[in-house]
């Protein structure tokens, strides 16, 4: 039935390698930890790039290496599969706090032995005052702060707490030159330096920390070397002697000299993949265009007859398992935002060459390949689309989408190449773009794009209009003209215009903050000695070595904003069927509904709290009345409830709402996107680059929308925000082109920083080759209209299973089943469980 | 450029539709039958008249009078994914032929904006409505639910002679013709009954593909909504093997035999 290119058979290699990586849960071990804070205490006299090369050479002479069972590609972070390693210089108190808790919690949860609690408690002891977090933030204006940590406006959190990562280095050059090109490069430019330049002492230092950084990576791959060849004297098994013993041939060559093979080019990527996450703890350390600079090893061993295609198909699949070996601990919190251990390594294929032609190769297939065979979260896999994509690549990518892992992501070259150069990138450089990532187009091997760089809820500064800038009880806003006197809506928007500025302003200022903290305390030399123009400058890509320097925050809630802004503009000043006052009183009792979720339990704590500062004892019992209240809305009286409750419904049913390809609501909701990315790429950082807006939340619409109160889009309070740039859940009511239309509207290119549009499917949509053309299809047509991302959920039967139970999750569910669709949750039971068989069975 | 003040009854349009005709399609649905089959999935399209139905506890009217110039901005809204896909317009019921003015008018609307047009329908009306509506359609996808008559009444409540007798007639006119035949357990889902209708089938001019869509209550819920009772509640929809089979025993018909629209 189907017809696909390139289906190679998985070897019994890989999946033993996935089943004993994922055998227990992953570990927190201490090396790392220990090794780090030795080496600071050793070199407190150094200027700061030479305290991290030498810590860095420390971790790599004496951290513990491990070549697991059945690996042909080798080179671990942890001994235990799945660990993770940590690293104080960034912050630590967080982690200190979580050690009783970090295997129970429910999110990511971390195994961590007492004697590890132990040993980096020691090692704890020194780092109190001297991290990157401690120096943001004392670097940030107190109101930032303010805003930040207390009032949640906005959340820079993931680089005030760890490493930027966010990177694409260039691995075509050391596969190409190996460290020993990099240290001959380094060289030069020190017998270049002139002693009486005033930049010296920085080039310098620069300089000898790139070559000592590079000496390190080249030892620490002669110990895997060594310890191949160790365990290739003690192997019985013939097959695996002679594998052991091509493993300690590979890693004595590579990555210190130019790889010859394949192999060699598959084993001098990984060691570059895992020491740049062992150097810092930033994650989405992107591999970018694999395809591109593996096919020329690849293409000369295939023609030379050295390699099958199923021998390099196994090697890539090793790649991608080893990718999964690599882990990061978070907060619990920030664990909640990125649930899935993920690491964000994205990896992409397909798309322009620096000419404008297109780059497809064999190897752009095999790496979908490899995500059928290794069906984990890493890599990230993504896709690059123009015109010019072979269809049959686009088919193999729908084929993996099909599997319901929620891969590939699919980009559009047409909107992202011009996207780039808007903000000075090179016209062939940006046809040489990759994802950093989540969703975030770089030009690799060039670029500091601090992407990321912090999460703005667009739905909190609407919610600021309403208090004229109070927030729990302070002053925290500009004090704009009270709702209630507000004769025009224009009045409205320009109020949450001006409160929305003002806190971009102090998103910079906190972002700053952090930037200069990390080229103080952080900079990285081995990153660094991989990204243009580090060595030319002289200087780590943390002080502004790269190229290209951007900061890129990216804002979320456009769908609840524009629809919530429109019934404002409908209801009060148009139709005038009710006073701002009316609007005003149902959202502060949240439209007579009771809270759910968290948010709940926090309403019913504060609640509690209170109380109890006036004196009154708070028992079990009390608490549970107030939690009754808080989940009932049960203050309030019934003809209270059905006031509140009616402005619901007129905001529901009587309002237009954003993705339904509305022309006059779209456009508003463009307009709605540029307040935010229009105001944000105004602003400069200290690397010499510029801000730039990304339109997404990852999945940190769900957190934070646990702090955000009713919003006037009708949407409950602490229930989720909008997702990506897509419509808020449950208004788009005509299916996937409409909403594609309706968010094609939006001026994506502007929000250089990235875009994401979720799309949901039932697999019987990408049924046989028939279906997977129509799939092509709708993602050819919206980039046709300037889309610049798209990825889908593929509906699976556990989805089905899920809706089922909690069907309030699901509203907008579509099932088809031969020729008819329908909304799944509004379905009978009976029914579902007839959808939820077929859909086992493909028809 | 009258023919964009034609009036008709609809109750639905579909966008993103992908199993009613080639590539991406929006789908109008027609309001109106002159059959009513047991197992009609759209129960509501029977009825000329515009009516009430519960749908998920909530009242909703069913049917609305639209004219075709009303239809077309809506329509043109997916134009980039019809261009894409090689997709189009399908107009589906109800029965389509039973508004022959509304249905001619419409699909000249639609070829006037270039698009692609397919009807499904089961060609139970006069001959000269049906030649009306050819040159303003590439596609027509057919419903012949069985060859013996008396079956085919009793289940559907009309005889097939014209039926039939019209299907010849779209064949000889060069639109291309596809044969679609729901498979109904206890209705028409044995090996003889395919056979016989693929066989049929086969004999037409032009025609190389048969469906057979498998039998689903998806119905069922909207039966209660409108009131009605459904006739089939103990009916189980035939499992993916029997499909199976029914194809292979269709394909001695030489046709291209697939399983579902």
């Amino acid at each position: 039935m189907d017809n696909i290119k390139f289906v190679i058979e998985k070897s019994s290699r890989i999946q033993s390698l996935i089943d004993d990586l994922y055998e227990n849960m992953p570990e927190i071990e201490s090396a790392r930890g220990i090794l780090v804070t030795e080496s600071y205490k050793n070199t407190e006299d150094l200027p700061i790039i030479k305290r991290r090369s030498a810590c860095f050479s420390h971790i790599l002479k004496n951290i513990p290496i491990v070549i697991r069972d059945k690996e042909l590609v080798v080179g671990s972070a942890t001994v235990h599969p799945r660990g993770c390693q940590v690293f104080p210089e960034y912050s630590f108190e967080w982690l200190e706090a979580e050690f009783d808790t970090v295997e129970k919690r429910s999110a990511d949860p971390f195994y961590i032995s007492e004697q590890t609690k132990k040993e980096l408690r020691d090692a704890y002891s020194y780092w109190k005052g001297k991290t990157t977090s401690d120096l943001a933030k004392a670097n940030m204006a107190p109101e930032a702060y303010e805003a930040f940590v207390t009032h949640g406006m906005f959340t820079p959190g993931n680089y005030f707490y760890n490493g930027i990562g966010h990177v694409n280095v260039n691995y075509e050059k050391i596969l190409k030159v190996g460290y020993r090109g990099i240290i001959e490069e380094a060289q030069k430019a020190i017998d270049k330096l002139e002693v009486y330049c005033p930049e010296y002492m920085r080039r310098m230092n620069f300089l000898t920390a790139v070559i000592e950084s590079a000496e390190a990576v080249i030892l620490y791959a002669k110990r895997y070397s060594a310890l191949a060849k160790e365990m290739a004297e003690k192997e019985s098994d013939y097959e695996r002697r002679e594998e052991l013993l091509q493993i300690a041939k590979n890693c004595e060559r590579v990555p210190e000299y130019g790889a010859t093979s394949f192999y060699e080019a598959c084993q001098s990527f990984w060691f570059i993949q895992l020491l740049l996450q062992v150097e810092s703890s930033g994650h989405s350390i992107s591999p970018g265009r694999f395809d591109q600079y593996m096919y020329p090893f690849y293409k000369k061993d295939l023609d030379e007859g050295k390699i099958s295609r199923e021998q390099a198909q196994e090697l890539i699949d090793c790649i991608w398992v080893k990718l999964n070996d690599i882990n990061k601990v978070r907060d619990a919190v920030s664990a909640d935002g990125f649930a899935g251990y993920g690491m964000f390594q994205n990896l992409i294929v397909g798309g322009q060459n620096i000419y404008g032609m297109d780059a497809t190769n064999d190897l752009s297939y095999m790496c979908l390949e490899a995500s059928m065979h290794v069906p984990l979260p890493q890599p990230s896999i993504s896709i690059r689309v123009w015109n010019g994509s072979p269809e049959d690549l686009l088919i193999k990518a729908g084929a993996l989408t099909r599997l319901g892992t929620g891969l590939p992501a699919y980009y559009n070259d047409e909107v992202i190449i011009p996207s780039m150069m808007q903000r000075g990138v090179t016209l062939e450089d940006a046809r040489d773009y990759c994802i950093i990532g989540c969703v975030e187009p770089q030009k690799g091997a060039k670029t500091d794009g601090w992407h990321d760089a912090a999460f703005f809820n667009m739905c909190r500064p609407l919610e600021l209009v309403f208090t004229q800038g109070v927030d729990k009880g302070v002053q925290i806003g500009p004090r704009t003209k009270d709702v209630l006197e507000m004769t025009s809506f224009e009045e409205f928007y320009n109020a949450y215009k001006e409160q929305q500025s003002y806190f971009i302003k102090l998103l910079v200022n906190a972002n700053n903050a952090i930037d200069v903290a990390h080229a103080t305390r952080c900079p990285l030399p081995f990153q660094s000695s991989m990204v243009d123009d580090c060595i030319g400058r002289g200087k780590s890509l943390q002080e502004g070595g790269a190229i290209y320097n951007f900061t890129g925050p990216q804002g979320f809630g456009i769908a609840n904003n524009t629809d919530g802004l429109i019934a404002i503009r409908k209801l009060v000043f148009e139709d005038k069927v009710l006073t701002m006052q009316e609007f005003k009183q149902a959202m502060d009792n949240n439209f007579g509904y009771g809270y759910v979720g968290q948010g709940a339990i926090n309403v019913t704590s504060e609640i509690a709290k209170e109380l109890s500062k006036k004196g009154i004892p708070v028992n079990e019992e009390i608490v549970s009345a107030i939690y009754k209240n808080v989940t009932t809305a049960g203050t309030l009286s019934s003809a209270e409830k059905r006031k509140y409750q009616e402005v619901k419904r007129l905001i529901d049913e009587e309002c237009p709402k954003y993705g339904n390809d509305i022309y006059e609501v779209d456009m508003f909701a463009r307009d709605v996107a540029n307040t935010y990315t229009k105001e944000v790429e105004k602003y400069k950082n200290p690397r010499g680059g510029m801000f730039q807006a990304g339109l997404y939340p990852v999945s940190a619409n769900v957190p934070l929308g646990t702090q955000t109160g009713a919003t006037p889009d009708g949407r409950l309070a602490f229930t989720p925000i909008a997702d990506g740039i897509g419509p808020a859940s449950g208004r788009d009511r005509k299916g996937p082109t409409a909403t594609a239309n309706s968010v094609s509207k939006l001026e994506q290119d502007v929000a250089s920083n990235g875009t994401l549009l979720n799309q949901k499917f039932h697999p019987s949509a990408l049924q046989g080759n028939s279906g997977l053309s129509k799939f092509v299809a709708l993602i050819r047509s919206y980039f046709d209209q300037k889309g610049m991302h798209m990825q889908f959920n593929v509906v699976t039967r556990e989805t089905l299973l899920d809706a089922q139970k909690n069907p309030e999750n699901y509203k907008t569910l579509v099932v088809r089943v031969a020729g008819y669709s329908a909304l799944f949750t509004t379905l009978s039971k009976s029914l579902q469980d007839d959808i939820i068989a077929r859909t086992e069975q493909g028809f | 450029m009258d023919y964009l003040n034609t009036s008709g009854r609809i109750f639905n349009i579909q966008r993103f539709s992908i199993h009613d005709g080639p590539g991406i399609r929006t789908i109008v649905f027609f309001k109106g039958c002159y059959m009513r089959c047991a197992w009609c999935c759209n129960p509501e399209s029977q009825s000329y008249e515009i009516e009430e139905m519960f749908e998920a506890g909530v009242k909703k009217i069913v049917g609305k009078d639209v004219l075709v110039k009303d239809l077309i901005p809506e329509i043109l809204l997916d134009v980039p994914y019809y261009r894409r896909s090689g997709g189009g317009v399908t107009l589906s019921g109800g029965e389509v032929l039973a508004q022959p003015e509304f249905a001619r008018d419409l699909l000249r609307a639609l070829k006037a904006e270039g698009l692609h047009t397919a009807i499904e329908t089961t060609l139970n009306a006069p001959q000269e409505h049906i030649e009306e509506i050819l040159p303003y359609l590439d596609l027509c996808l057919m419903d012949i639910k069985h060859i013996n008559s008396n079956k085919h009444k009793e289940f559907t409540t009309a005889p097939n002679e014209r039926i039939l007798e019209n299907a010849k007639k779209v064949a000889n006119s060069g639109v291309e013709l596809i044969i679609r035949t729901p498979v109904i357990p206890t209705f028409n889902d044995t090996a003889e009954e395919i056979k016989a209708i693929s066989k049929f089938a086969s004999s037409l001019p032009g025609v190389k593909e048969h469906h057979l869509l498998p039998y689903h209550r998806l119905g069922f819920d909207k039966y209660s909504g409108l009131g009605r009772k459904y006739s089939l509640e103990d009916i189980e929809p035939p499992t993916k093997e029997k499909m199976e089979y029914l194809k292979s025993v269709a394909e001695e018909s030489g046709l291209k035999i697939q399983i579902g629209g």
